[in-house]
C-alpha cells in the first residue's frame, strides 16, 4: 500500500470529478482508491488473482483525450478542454489500466444497462434459493442483484440442471447450480495455492466447474476458495447449513497456527464460535489463510478442557491459587518454561516476575513443516514477541537443557509451566515429581496438570484480548470474540496479581484493562517504545526487528518473509 | 448474360490435369515467387503486403499488411505465423478446397508471409473435422522440406522456418485467434480479453504472433507474384484481390466462384453464376457473409452512402459483391459465405436453426454470450415446437442486445446479429408464428409441424 502512496499518480476524471489515482492500477482498483468502491460492480476480478475479464459486470465506459496524429497535441474542444474520445463499446473495468487524462463513466444509462443485462443473464439458471443458502447475507450476486435485477423474471423457458452436491474434497461442497463460472476458485487453486485440480468441464452454459478425474480439492488452502467464491456454490461442508451469517458476531484476530500470524476474522454467536476467515493484510497474508488455521477453535471445545483453579488438585478459589503460587514463588529457586505462544502482556508479566525471583528462564521451540505459503515451519505465533521482551536472548531449542541441568543439580524448587508437557521435553521427571512444585497455566489437561501443586486454566486466543509479533515482526493484536469458562480471569491478570503479591509494580487492571499495561510495556520495551494499545489498529504495527538480523530463525521463505540469513535452513 | 470467373487462388484448381503433389504444383510456376520472396528484404516484403491493401479473408476484413505492421518486434521473443484453417463459419467452403486442391499454394504463402515477419515457427491449426486436408497438408509439407522450401536454411538463404500442422477439436470458438491461440497452446479454447492480449504482441506462448486464414496467405503470394500495385489494381480501391464466394442454400448451382472484389453484384452472383433459383420460386433473403452476417430482404431498398461519399440506392440484386459495399448494406462480406434462401424458407425455423449453432458453440467463458445465446435458442426452439409468444419477438432483440458489444471476443456479436437482423427484418413472420398457433390451439390442431434442427 504504502509504495502506491508514493509511486507515481495520475489524474482521471471519473463521472465528471477529477481525481488523483496511483499510476498502473486498473479501474476497480483506481475506484477503491477514491473511496468508490460500490460504483464499480465485479465478480471474478480479485485483487490477488490474475484478470480474465468473463463476468462482464464491472463494464464502464471509457474515453481518452484526443491527440492531434501528426503534432501529438491534445486537441481541445470549443471551452478550450480535451476533447475526449469515448471508446465505442463498453470496456472491462478490471482489464482497463488508468492513464493521464482518462475519463470513466460509471454510471451513465449504457453502463447501468451492461450491469442489468450481465446480472439479468446471471439470474436465468441461477436456482434462487437464497432462503437455504449459505451465502445469502455475503452474496454478490445477491447484492448486486438488488441494485441491478428487475424483480421478475422475464425467462419463461426451462433452467438447466446441475449436480447440487458434490464434494470437491473433504471440507468443500459444490453447488453446480449457483456457481457463475467466475473462474476465481480455478486461479486461486492454480496461482496461490499451487494444486492445479480445479476446472471446467463441458461447454457453454452447460460448462460446470468440476475436480479433475481422480484429483480432489484437499490442499491446506481449499477453503479459501469458498471465501473467494462470490456466490453460494462452494461452500465450506464444516459451516454449510449451520447459521446465518447476519446472526454471526465479527472480531478482529490472529491465527496462532505458525508465525505467519494471518490475520483473520472470529465469526461468533453467543458464547460459540462457528468459522473463522481470513482478513485482508497485504503485508501479512494477503486474503488467504490456512485450512488447518480456521479449525484451531475446535480443540478449545473439548471435553479436556481446564475450567477450575486447582491447588493439589482441588478446586478453589482464584485468590487462594495466588495465595499458593505467591507463596511457592517467594522461597526463590524458580525456574520458569514460558511460551512463545502467550502474548506479548503475557511474556512481558511472566518477564517482571522472573526478574523479582530472580528465576532461570527458558522457552522451547515447536516447529513443522512449512508449506511455503502460509505456514511456517515455526508453529509458535509469539517467538519474536519472546525476544523482544527479553524472555530469552536466542533462538529456543526443542529441549530446556539448562532447565533441565538446573532441576537435575537442584537449584530449582519451583517450576512454572506454559502450556507445555513436561514428560515429553525429556526433562528428569523422577526429579520433578519429588522435589519441585509446579504451577501450571494451560488450556487442556495433561500429564504436568495432573503432577502441578497450582493449576490456572488459560484462556483460548479467541477468549481474550493481546498481542503476538510474527515473522516480519510485525505487532499484531487479536480481540475477544466469545467468553471463557465460567469464573477463568485472563493470565494477564493472574500475573498481574502475583506480580502485585510479590511486591512489584504492575496496574492491577481488569481482563481487557490492557491500555495501562501497554503504558508500562511502552515505557520498558525498547522496540516497542511509545506504543499505546489503541494505536495498534487491526492491521498491526511493523517494528523494526534488525537487531535480532544475525539469529538464525526456523522460517524458510514463504509468502510475504524472506529469511535474513540465507544458509539459515532447518 | 454468363458472367466468367476470374480466378486467382483456384486458378488451377479445378483443372482435371492439376493434382495437388508438388511435381504438379512447381510445374505451374509454383515456388517461383518464394525464390524471389527470399531475396528480397523482409520489411520490403511487409511493405508490398501494406501497400496491395489487401484485406483479411478470415471476416472481419482487417488490412493484412496493418496486422503484421503491430507486431512487436522490440521484445525479442521469437515470433509466430498462425494460419487460421479452422474453417467454422457456417456457410463457408473456401479453405477446404484450398487445401485439399492447391495445398503448396498456402504453405508458399505461410513460408513467404513467415518470412516476412521473420516468423520462428509457423503453424496450420486445422479444423479438426478436416482430416482429408491434414493428411494432404502433412503430405505436401514432407514434399516441400524435401525440396528444402521449408525447415532449415531455406533455399540457402540462412533462413529457417517449419510449418507444424494442428488439427482442432471441433469448436468454431477454434476459429477466434485468440481462442485458437489458447487451443493450440493445449487449452480450452475460452478466447483472451483484448488488452492485453492482442496476439502481434502477446500471442502463442505469450510471444508476438500473426494469425492470417489460409485465403489471405495465399494472396500474400499472389501479392509477390504480381507486384502490390498489379494487386491492388484488381478489384476497387479498398477492396483489392479476389475472393472466393462459397454460394449454398436454394440456387441451382450452388459452389464456390472467384471473382475480384465488387466484380459482380448480388443479382449476378445468384442469377448469372449460380443459375438462378429452383423453378418456380421467389428469392426471399440472403446471408451474404456467413451465418453471423446480418441477413438482407430480398425486398429491401438499401440506401446509403459509401465511405468515399457516393450515394447509392440499391435493391438486393444491385449489392456489388465487396467489403465495403456489403457494411454499408448493414451486413458484412464476413467469411464469403454467401446463403440464399428462396421464399418456401421459414424464417422462425431459419433462425432457431442459426440460434441452435451458436448455443452450442459458445465457450461459456463471459456472461452474456453464456447465458443469452441459450435463452435465444430456447426461444426460438420453443417458437418452433408450438409455443411461440407474441412478445417473443422483442425479448429476442432485447435478449441480442444485451449481448452484442459485451462480451470477450466477437462471438457475442456474431450470436446477435442473425437474431437482430431476423427479427426487425422479418418481424411480421415471427409475430405472425404467434397467432397462428395460438389459432390452431384453439381449434384443437397440432400446433406444430415436425421440424429437424440441424
Amino acid at each position: 500500500m504504502i509504495q502506491i502512496e508514493l509511486g507515481e499518480r495520475v489524474t482521471i476524471t471519473v463521472d465528471g470529478k477529477e481525481h488523483s489515482v496511483p499510476k498502473g492500477v486498473n479501474v476497480i482498483e483506481a475506484m477503491n482508491a477514491i473511496g468508490k468502491e460500490k460504483e464499480v460492480p465485479h465478480y471474478c476480478y480479485h485483487p490477488k488473482l490474475s484478470v480474465v475479464g468473463n463476468c462482464r459486470m464491472c463494464l464502464v465506459e471509457v474515453g481518452n483525450p484526443m491527440r492531434n496524429r501528426e503534432t501529438g497535441e491534445a486537441v481541445l474542444d470549443e471551452e478550450g478542454k480535451p476533447k475526449i474520445a469515448w471508446i465505442p463499446k463498453p470496456v472491462i473495468g478490471c482489464s482497463t489500466i488508468v492513464s493521464e487524462g482518462m475519463h470513466i463513466q460509471t454510471n451513465s444509462p449504457n453502463v447501468q444497462e451492461c450491469r442489468n443485462g450481465v446480472t439479468e443473464f446471471l439470474l436465468i439458471n441461477h436456482p434462487l434459493d437464497c432462503p437455504i443458502c449459505d451465502q445469502a447475507g455475503e452474496c454478490r450476486l445477491q447484492e448486486f442483484s438488488a441494485e441491478h435485477g428487475r424483480g421478475y423474471s422475464r425467462f419463461k423457458e426451462e433452467k438447466n440442471v446441475k449436480p447440487k452436491r458434490t464434494r470437491l474434497g473433504p471440507r468443500v461442497t459444490l453447488d453446480d447450480e449457483r456457481c457463475i463460472l467466475c473462474s476465481r476458485c480455478i486461479r486461486f487453486s492454480q496461482e496461490i495455492a499451487k494444486d492445479d485440480v480445479l476446472g471446467f468441464v463441458d461447454r457453454g452454459t452447460y460448462s460446470t466447474l468440476t475436480c479433475f478425474p481422480g484429483k480432489e480439492l484437499s490442499n491446506n488452502y481449499s477453503l479459501n476458495t469458498v471465501d473467494i467464491c462470490p456466490v453460494g456454490a462452494l461452500t465450506s461442508t464444516d459451516f454449510r447449513f449451520k447459521m446465518r451469517v447476519w446472526f454471526l458476531k465479527r472480531t478482529t484476530s490472529i491465527c496462532t497456527e505458525s508465525s505467519v500470524g494471518s490475520n483473520t476474522t472470529v465469526w461468533s454467536r453467543e458464547g460459540k464460535i462457528y468459522r473463522i476467515t481470513p482478513r485482508r493484510n497485504d503485508d501479512v497474508n494477503d486474503t488467504w489463510m490456512t485450512d488447518s488455521g480456521r479449525n484451531l477453535f475446535k480443540a478449545y471445545e473439548s471435553e479436556d478442557r481446564l475450567n477450575a483453579y486447582l491447588v493439589d488438585g482441588i478446586s478453589k478459589s482464584l485468590d487462594d491459587a495466588i495465595a499458593a503460587s505467591t507463596a511457592l514463588l517467594g522461597e526463590g529457586f524458580v525456574g520458569i518454561l514460558g511460551s512463545a505462544h502467550s502474548s506479548i502482556e503475557e511474556q512481558f508479566l511472566l518477564n517482571q516476575i522472573a526478574r523479582k525471583t530472580n528465576a532461570q528462564v527458558d522457552l522451547v521451540s515447536s516447529i513443522g513443516t512449512g508449506d511455503g505459503i502460509l505456514l511456517s515451519e515455526d508453529r509458535s505465533p509469539n517467538l519474536r514477541g519472546a525476544l523482544i521482551n527479553g524472555l530469552i536472548d536466542r533462538v529456543p531449542t526443542a529441549h530446556p537443557e539448562k532447565l533441565s541441568k538446573a532441576i537435575k543439580d537442584g537449584s530449582i524448587k519451583t517450576l512454572v509451566v506454559f502450556n507445555e508437557d513436561l514428560e515429553v521435553l525429556n526433562l528428569p521427571m523422577k526429579t520433578l515429581k519429588e522435589s519441585v512444585e509446579i504451577i501450571y497455566f494451560g488450556n487442556t489437561k495433561n500429564n504436568t496438570s495432573d503432577l502441578a501443586k497450582v493449576v490456572f486454566p488459560s484462556l483460548s486466543v479467541f477468549e481474550k484480548s493481546g498481542s503476538f509479533v510474527n515473522q516480519n515482526f510485525r505487532l499484531q493484536k487479536f480481540n475477544k470474540a466469545i467468553p471463557g469458562p465460567f469464573g477463568i480471569v485472563s493470565e494477564v491478570q493472574v500475573l498481574t496479581s502475583v506480580l502485585n503479591h510479590l511486591g512489584g509494580s504492575a496496574d492491577e487492571g481488569s481482563g481487557a484493562g490492557l491500555e495501562e499495561l501497554w503504558n508500562q510495556i511502552a515505557n520498558e520495551i525498547d522496540l516497542l517504545r511509545g506504543i499505546e494499545w489503541s494505536k495498534i489498529s487491526d492491521l498491526g504495527i511493523q517494528l523494526d526487528g534488525s537487531k535480532f538480523d544475525s539469529l538464525e530463525f526456523f522460517e524458510t521463505e514463504n509468502l510475504k518473509f524472506k529469511p535474513k540469513l540465507q544458509e539459515n535452513a532447518v | 448474360m454468363a458472367v466468367e470467373e476470374q480466378r486467382l487462388i483456384l486458378k488451377y484448381a479445378d483443372e482435371p490435369s492439376y493434382t495437388n503433389d508438388i511435381e504438379c504444383y512447381i510445374k505451374h510456376g509454383g515456388y517461383e515467387d518464394l525464390k524471389k520472396a527470399i531475396q528480397m528484404k523482409p520489411e520490403d516484403i511487409c511493405k508490398e503486403v501494406l501497400d496491395s491493401g489487401v484485406r483479411g479473408r478470415g471476416g472481419a476484413g482487417f488490412p493484412a499488411g496493418m496486422k503484421w505492421k503491430f507486431l512487436d518486434r522490440k521484445s525479442g521473443k521469437p515470433i509466430y505465423l498462425i494460419c487460421n484453417a479452422d474453417e467454422s463459419e457456417p456457410g463457408t467452403f473456401k479453405d477446404r478446397q484450398i487445401i485439399h486442391k492447391d495445398p503448396h499454394q498456402l504453405i508458399e504463402g505461410m513460408m513467404i508471409s513467415a518470412f516476412a515477419i521473420q516468423a520462428k515457427l509457423a503453424f496450420i491449426y486445422i479444423r479438426g473435422e478436416f482430416f482429408e486436408g491434414y493428411k494432404i497438408l502433412e503430405r505436401a509439407i514432407e514434399e516441400a522440406r524435401s525440396k528444402n522450401l521449408l525447415g532449415d536454411n531455406i533455399l540457402g538463404s540462412g533462413y529457417s522456418c517449419d510449418i507444424i500442422v494442428h488439427r482442432g477439436a471441433g469448436a468454431y470458438i477454434c476459429g477466434e485467434e485468440t481462442g485458437l491461440i489458447e487451443s493450440l497452446e493445449g487449452k480450452r479454447a475460452n478466447p483472451r480479453i483484448k488488452p492485453p492480449y492482442f496476439p502481434a504482441a502477446l500471442g502463442l506462448y505469450q510471444c508476438p504472433t500473426i494469425v492470417n486464414n489460409v485465403e489471405t496467405l495465399c494472396d500474400v503470394k499472389h501479392i509477390i507474384a504480381m507486384g502490390a500495385k498489379a494487386f491492388s489494381e484488381i478489384g476497387t480501391p479498398g477492396n483489392v484481390g479476389t475472393r472466393i464466394w462459397c454460394v449454398s442454400g436454394h440456387v441451382q448451382k450452388p459452389g464456390y466462384y472467384e471473382f475480384p472484389c465488387a466484380a459482380i453484384t448480388l443479382g449476378e452472383l445468384i442469377y448469372d453464376v449460380c443459375g438462378g433459383l429452383l423453378p418456380g420460386k421467389k428469392l426471399k433473403a440472403v446471408i451474404p457473409g456467413g451465418s453471423s452476417s446480418k441477413i438482407l430482404r430480398a425486398d429491401e431498398r438499401f440506401k446509403g452512402k459509401l465511405k468515399d461519399g457516393t450515394e447509392f440506392d440499391w435493391g438486393i440484386e444491385d449489392i456489388p459483391m465487396d467489403f465495403d459495399s456489403l457494411a454499408a448494406v448493414g451486413s458484412m462480406s464476413g467469411s464469403g459465405g454467401v446463403i440464399i434462401m428462396d421464399d418456401s424458407t421459414d424464417m422462425v425455423e431459419a433462425l432457431a436453426n442459426i440460434n441452435y449453432f451458436y448455443a452450442h458453440e459458445s465457450c461459456g467463458q463471459c456472461t452474456p454470450c453464456r447465458e443469452g445465446v441459450p435463452w435465444m435458442k430456447k426461444i426460438t426452439t420453443r417458437m418452433c415446437s408450438g409455443n411461440a409468444r407474441e412478445e417473443d419477438p422483442q425479448m429476442l432483440i432485447n435478449i441480442a442486445d444485451q449481448i452484442a458489444g459485451r462480451t470477450i471476443c466477437a462471438f457475442g456479436e456474431a450470436a446477435s446479429w442473425p437474431v437482430q437482423s431476423f427479427v426487425s427484418k422479418f418481424r411480421d413472420e415471427f409475430e405472425a408464428k404467434a397467432k397462428e398457433q395460438e389459432l390452431l390451439k384453439k381449434q384443437g390442431l397440432e400446433t406444430s409441424k415436425e421440424t429437424t434442427l440441424i
